[in-house]
This record gives structure tokens, C-alpha cells and sequence, in this order.
């Protein structure tokens, strides 16, 4: 399985989107099923010319609704088939049913999820709160932090999705607009080696097996259900030794390696930002503007969400003085974002002290600059030397309040 | 091709007994007419039923009734889940991984999965041209969540969602003319039969399994639970349904309107109606002018269907 590295990669200016398409394209699934909405439709679109001129061999089927988008992919996943489809916001929202048939069926579809706020009021820009609306819902989750993760997180999803310990469908998230309609610099492997990659889906069961007839979808009653949802937690929980495991061989293809997180300036920081997707970027740019100024900040990305990588984080964190979790997602009356519930969770489980406070950013596509991030920064240095978090936990950057 | 009873009955069952459905349950004989009638063609077939009593009735796990693959999804996206099962099949066959055996895909879908919740789905997957035989198990209610209306419900019946009150006598609405619908969305062949009238029932099904392009047949089921009759009743609830003209026998083919079984003699719809209890609030004599509009509409569109049957 264990590919020699390419040599001479293939480097191409590709928006987000394209790197999708490029991705499916080299992969060759059987089914696609896919509905148009904004900031997918360069997929769709673009996918449908692929299709036109012959490029792959997929059934392209042009649904009449995101519902039915994944109604069929799960339908086709049933046959045996390597299904995937790419969707975000409302979308999402409107599959909401049957993300949970998909993952209830263990069927390892691939979805690109162009993260898009919910309505109302109309918004169709970028933030998580379509993903993480639909964080519970069995389905294993990564977010890309630019052009080339949303490229190499959706082929290594295959292999995390198929592999025999995991038979989960997954979904790769990136920002809608600011990585899926802006170029960026992407190293794309040569086809064969994508195909080899991913290799061929060998189903483990197929409703056209008509020698050995099977019953998919049956009722289940209270005598069975639970046991049916533990095996799904097994499940899930084995991604956090699967996505390493992938990681480590697309490395060895790709020279770029991945984990479930990643640290940025971390070792020595004594403050710092956990965050996910492409805002990473800007809060990279922070880290570096306070180490200039000889301030000690890191930054953590979690790049896989579902199933949470608690152990990581919590190692990666573990005595650091004070940190801010950035939430680009809403979570009207909780206690928090997810990202900082679960983070907190993780250390008062392991009986680990830690000072977090929680930022929703982002909304509606708003803009997070480094200088921001420099203010959280300065905040959670002070926090760090009073000891003492000023109310409130849980604050709103760079809002009109 | 020609039904052959005896044929027939020395097929296996693929719709093994000991099912949970109710006494005097039409829906597993209609799969079983069905199934037979596909089986005759030596012809194999995958299945899908969404949400509803048929589902609920032949799949609890670890018990399944089912001896051939069968596949529930959820209840309104039967039609895409099972389309994309046939176009997976044929993607497979183009790639040489599976041989053509020209295996028939069929869905047994309750009238509220199909008229209602469903009519989007079933519309899309006409519209494209995915090849399923799409039967309605249509008995005219949500059966399985405890009878409430469907708008296949007929005007003037009682559910638990059109009670008949002191001021609303049961459904105050016709029901939508669903086979019109389909044929009119595209679908090269649809039709609605009985199953009393099985070997009419069953040559619908082999037209629709040898027509190339999506099918639909509605098929009346009488249902003891729902429309209160005794469980013995179903057959000939059935047949009085096609002889009232309230249900009657016909096939759309690529537009061409045809009556399959025209009865020897119309009967009054009152027939019918006094044969069931959900309309039993009907003949006060207040609500007369019910029943007479319940027959005005069938002789309106027993006229039209007539005409429409006339036409070349
Ligand atoms: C999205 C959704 N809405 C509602 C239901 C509840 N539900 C399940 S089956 C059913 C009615 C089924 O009626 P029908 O399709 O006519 O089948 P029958 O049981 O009468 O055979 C309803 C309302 C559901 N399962 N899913
Ligand atoms: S309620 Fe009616 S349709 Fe449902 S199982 Fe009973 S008899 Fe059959
Ligand atoms: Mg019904």
C-alpha cells in the first residue's frame, strides 16, 4: 500500500471549490448526487463538466434536493457503490434526517461540507454552524485550514471513512468563499497514485447481492437500538487511531503530514488560541506578531472534530496559563460553543486545571484580522497573570453590541 | 404474458409468513401478487418500502419477512434511495462488475409516503428517468402512525385527523388524482388496480416490469383497522370499490388512457360507503349532501376517464 513519495509535485492554482472537484475527479467515485447552493455550486458545476466531457465514470445524479442527494447516495452506498456528494448550510440542514440513516446504515459516503451560516436572517457566508449543527450525527468530521488541506483532507476522508474498523460517512468542512471561491496554491498528486490511494471500495454487504438477500434499514425496537448505537460510538472512536494511521501513509505519498490537531508555535507558549478551520490562518499570523514582540502565544487546530480529540488537546494544552477557544458557529443558549464546552470538558475529566475562555467569531462570514487575535492574546495574558477571568466566559469578537 | 394460477402458486413466497401485520391486512397480499407476478417473468428484484405499516410490519430486527433484498431509508426518500440503487446497478453493469440480469426494482410505498411526504421524490426520479416500478399500498390514510389524513383520503371520511365534530363532518377534501399526476410527470406507464382483481393487478405489473423508463401503480387496500370493516371484509371492500367506480381500473400507457376492467354493472357509491365505518357519520341526514357530492365526483370522473379512454 505504501507508496514512494512524488518527486515532482504537480503544483496548481486552484480555488477551494476546484480542489474539491479535483479530488473527486481524480478519485472517480461511482455516484455523485448533488444539489446546487451557494458557495457550492463551482462543485456541482464544475462536476457536471467533468461528467459532459467524459472525464469520469461516475453516475452523476442531479437530484432535486439536498434530501434527495443523500437519499441517494445512501441508496447507491447499499448497492456497493462509493457515493459522495458535496453540500453546505441550508442544504445540510435540510438533510438532517438522513445524515443519521447514513451513519445509522454504515454507509462511508464522502461529503464536502462549503461551510455556510443558517438562515434567517439570509446569510450565505461562511461560518461552522452547519457542520457543527450536525456534530452528533455520527458522521466523522474534518475542517480544512486553506486551499491545500481542503485537497488532501478529501482524499484521505475515503480511506477514513472505508476503513473496516470505521464504515462511517464523513464530512470535509472548509470556509465557504474565503477558501472556496479565492485561488490558492495547491500540490495535486498524479492521478494513479490518488486511484492507488484510495484504491477500490470493497463493500461488505450489497443490496444487489441477490443470492444472499439482505434487510438494510430494519425496525429497531428498544431490545436492539442501544446496542446498535454503542457499535456506533466503537465506531467513531476508532477514527482517532484511523485518521493518524491514514495520515501517516498520505504523508509518505504526499510529504504532507496531518494529525487529528496541530500545533502551531505551541511547545513554549504560555497562552494560547484553539481554533478551527481556515481562521487558523489569520491567527497564525497573530502568533507570529506576538513572538516578534517577544510574547509567548501558540495556537492549536483542531483539524478533525468528530470524533473530539480530547487527549490530544489536553496534551498539547496541559499547562499552558490561559487559553481561548474560538467557537465560528452558534449555540444560542448554551453554555458556550461546542469547541469550548468539549475543550473544557476534556481537562476537568482528566482532573487537569485550565484557565478557557470562549470567543464567538466569524458569523455570517465577518472577517477575523491578526490584530484581533492579538487582543485575545493580550486578554489571555492577563487573565494568565491576575489568575482570574474576568466575566463573562463567553464573549462575542468584534461585535456592535 | 399470459398469468398462469397454478404457475403461481408453485412459486416460493418471498414474503415469509409470521409477518406482524394485521388480520385482514391488504398490503402483504398485494407484495405477494406483486412479487409473483415478477417472479413469473423468472425475473429477479430488489425492494424498498419507506415508513408505514409495511415497513414497521415485516422488519423487526432481528426478524425480517423478507426473502428478497429489501431496503427502508426513511420515509419520504424511498423513491431516490431505491432509483440510486438502480443506477448504481446499471454503472456497474457499463463497468463490467456485475452481469445484467435484469434484476426489477420495486418499492411498496403507503399512500402518505408517496401522495404526501414522498411526491417530490417520486417526481424527481420520473423526471430522470430511473427505472423503478413504484407501488402505492394506498390505503387512503397514515395508517401506521394511527390513521390520519392523507390526501388520499377520501372526501367525507373519518380519521383521527378529520374527526368528524359538530361542526366538521370528517375530510372536507377530495382526494389528489395521483395516477393523472404521474402519467402527466412523464412516467411511461401508470396505472391503478385491485387486489381482488389480481390477475388484471398482476399483468399492471408485468407491463410496468417490461416497460423501459419509471412506472407507478396505485393499488386500492382496503385496510379492517383504518376504515373500520371486519377483517374478513378486505376482498370484497376491494371489489365494491372497483364496482362503485369509486376505484376504477385503468392504465395510463406513454399518455394513452385504457379501462382495464369496466364492471357489468355501476353501483351506487353508497354501497360502499355503508360497508365501512369511517363514513358512518355520513348518513345522518344531515350530511347527506355529502354522499351525494362523494357521487357526483365519481360519475364526473368515471365520465372523463371514459372520454379520456376514447381518445387516440
Ligand atoms: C419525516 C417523518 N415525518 C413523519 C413520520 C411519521 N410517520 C411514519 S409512517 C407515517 C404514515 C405512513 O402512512 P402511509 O405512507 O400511508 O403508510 P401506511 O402506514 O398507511 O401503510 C407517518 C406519518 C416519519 N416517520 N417521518
Ligand atoms: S393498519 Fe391496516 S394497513 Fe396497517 S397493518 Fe393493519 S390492516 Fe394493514
Ligand atoms: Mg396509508
Amino acid at each position: 500500500m505504501v507508496e514512494a513519495m512524488v518527486k515532482k509535485p504537480i503544483v496548481k492554482a486552484l480555488e477551494g471549490d476546484k480542489a474539491v472537484t479535483e479530488a473527486i475527479r481524480q478519485i472517480n467515485p461511482d455516484v455523485m448526487a448533488a444539489y446546487p447552493v451557494t458557495p457550492q455550486t463551482e462543485i456541482v458545476m464544475e462536476f457536471a463538466e467533468l461528467v459532459a466531457e467524459g472525464l469520469v465514470d461516475t453516475e452523476y445524479i442531479r437530484v432535486e434536493s439536498e434530501h434527495a442527494a443523500m437519499s441517494s447516495c445512501i441508496g447507491a452506498a447499499s448497492a456497493g457503490a462509493r457515493a459522495m456528494t458535496a453540500t453546505c448550510g441550508p442544504g445540510l440542514a435540510l438533510m438532517w434526517e438522513t445524515l443519521w440513516v447514513t451513519s445509522g446504515l454504515r454507509c462511508p459516503i464522502v461529503m464536502a461540507v462549503v461551510n455556510r451560516s443558517l438562515s434567517a436572517p439570509l446569510n450565505i457566508l461562511t461560518d461552522q454552524t452547519d457542520m457543527m449543527g450536525s456534530r452528533d450525527s455520527g458522521w466523522v468530521q474534518i475542517y480544512a485550514e486553506n486551499h491545500q488541506e481542503v485537497y488532501d483532507n478529501f482524499i484521505q476522508a475515503v480511506r477514513i471513512a472505508e476503513h473496516p474498523d470505521v464504515m462511517l460517512p464523513i464530512m470535509c468542512g472548509h470556509a465557504g468563499f474565503v477558501l472556496g471561491h479565492t485561488l490558492g496554491r495547491v500540490e495535486v498528486l498524479p492521478d494513479e497514485v490518488v486511484r492507488k490511494f484510495v484504491g477500490e471500495y470493497k463493500p461488505l454487504y450489497s443490496i444487489l447481492d441477490i443470492e444472499h438477500p439482505k434487510t438494510i434499514g430494519a425496525y429497531d425496537h428498544w431490545d436492539y437500538f442501544f446496542e446498535h448505537r454503542r457499535q456506533l460510538f466503537e465506531a467513531i472512536n476508532n477514527v482517532l487511531r484511523v485518521i493518524p494511521e491514514i495520515a501517516q501513509e498520505y504523508g509518505k505519498i504526499s510529504g504532507r503530514y496531518y494529525g487529528l490537531v496541530e500545533s502551531y508555535r505551541l511547545d513554549d507558549a504560555e497562552v494560547a488560541i484553539l481554533i478551527i478551520g481556515s481562521g487558523a490562518g489569520a491567527c497564525r499570523e497573530a502568533v507570529d506578531a506576538m513572538r516578534q514582540k517577544g510574547v509567548k502565544a501558540g495556537m492549536l487546530k483542531v483539524r478533525c472534530f468528530r470524533p473530539f480529540p480530547a487527549d490530544e488537546i489536553v496534551k498539547a494544552l496541559k499547562g499552558k496559563k490561559a487559553v481561548a477557544a474560538m467557537d465560528r458557529c452558534e449555540c444560542f443558549g448554551g453554555e458556550g460553543g461546542p469547541l469550548f464546552i468539549e475543550a473544557c470538558s476534556a481537562f476537568f475529566n482528566r482532573g487537569l486545571p485550565m484557565k478557557m475562555i470562549d470567543y464567538f467569531y466569524g458569523l455570517g462570514g465577518r472577517d477575523t484580522v491578526p490584530s484581533e487575535f492579538c487582543d485575545i492574546f493580550r486578554e489571555l495574558f492577563q487573565i494568565a497573570e491576575t489568575d482570574k477571568i474576568k466575566p463573562p466566559l463567553v464573549r462575542y469578537l468584534a461585535v456592535r453590541e | 404474458m399470459a398469468i398462469k394460477l397454478k404457475e403461481i402458486s408453485n412459486q416460493e413466497e418471498k414474503i415469509a409468513p409470521g409477518h406482524r401485520a394485521c388480520h385482514g391486512c391488504p398490503e402483504t397480499i398485494i407484495v405477494r401478487q406483486v412479487l409473483h407476478a415478477i417472479m413469473a417473468m423468472g425475473k429477479p428484484v430488489v425492494t424498498a418500502s419507506p415508513t408505514g405499516c409495511l415497513e414497521v410490519c415485516t422488519s423487526p430486527y432481528p426478524q425480517t419477512a423478507w426473502r428478497v433484498p429489501w431496503i427502508h431509508n426513511a420515509f419520504e426518500n424511498v423513491s431516490s434511495t431505491l432509483a440510486a440503487v438502480w443506477t448504481t446497478y446499471r454503472h456497474f453493469i457499463k463497468l463490467g462488475k456485475m452481469e445484467d440480469r435484469d434484476i426489477k426494482f420495486v418499492v411498496f410505498g403507503g399512500d402518505g409516503a408517496t401522495y404526501d411526504i414522498g411526491l417530490q421524490f417520486i417526481s424527481g426520479v420520473i423526471e430522470r428517468g430511473q427505472h423503478i416500478i413504484y407501488i402505492c399500498l394506498n390505503n387512503e390514510a397514515y395508517m401506521n402512525t394511527g390513521i390520519q389524513r392523507s390526501a388520499a383520503t377520501p372526501l367525507g371520511a373519518w380519521t383521527t385527523t378529520s374527526p368528524v365534530g359538530k361542526v366538521i363532518p370528517g375530510k372536507t377534501e377530495h382526494r389528489k388524482n395521483m395516477v393523472g399526476m404521474m402519467a402527466a410527470n412523464g412516467a411511461p406507464y401508470a396505472a391503478q388496480a385491485a387486489p381482488h382483481a389480481w390477475r388484471d393487478l398482476m399483468t399492471k405489473v408485468q407491463k410496468a416490469a417490461s416497460i423501459e423508463g419509471p412506472s407507478y401503480i396505485d393499488v386500492i387496500s382496503p385496510c379492517p383497522r383504518g376504515w373500520r370493516f371486519p377483517t374478513d371484509e378486505t376482498i370484497y371492500l376491494s371489489r365494491l370499490a372497483v364496482e362503485t367506480c369509486m376505484w376504477p381500473l385503468y392504465e395510463v400507457e406513454y399518455g394513452k388512457y385504457r379501462i382495464t376492467s369496466r364492471p357489468t354493472e355501476k353501483k351506487p357509491v353508497i354501497d360502499y360507503l355503508k360497508a365501512q365505518r369511517r363514513f358512518e357519520h355520513l348518513f345522518l341526514p344531515e350530511n347527506k349532501h355529502i354522499i351525494d357530492e362523494i357521487q357526483r365526483k365519481v360519475d364526473e370522473d368515471w365520465e372523463r376517464l371514459q372520454k379520456l379512454a376514447e381518445m387516440d
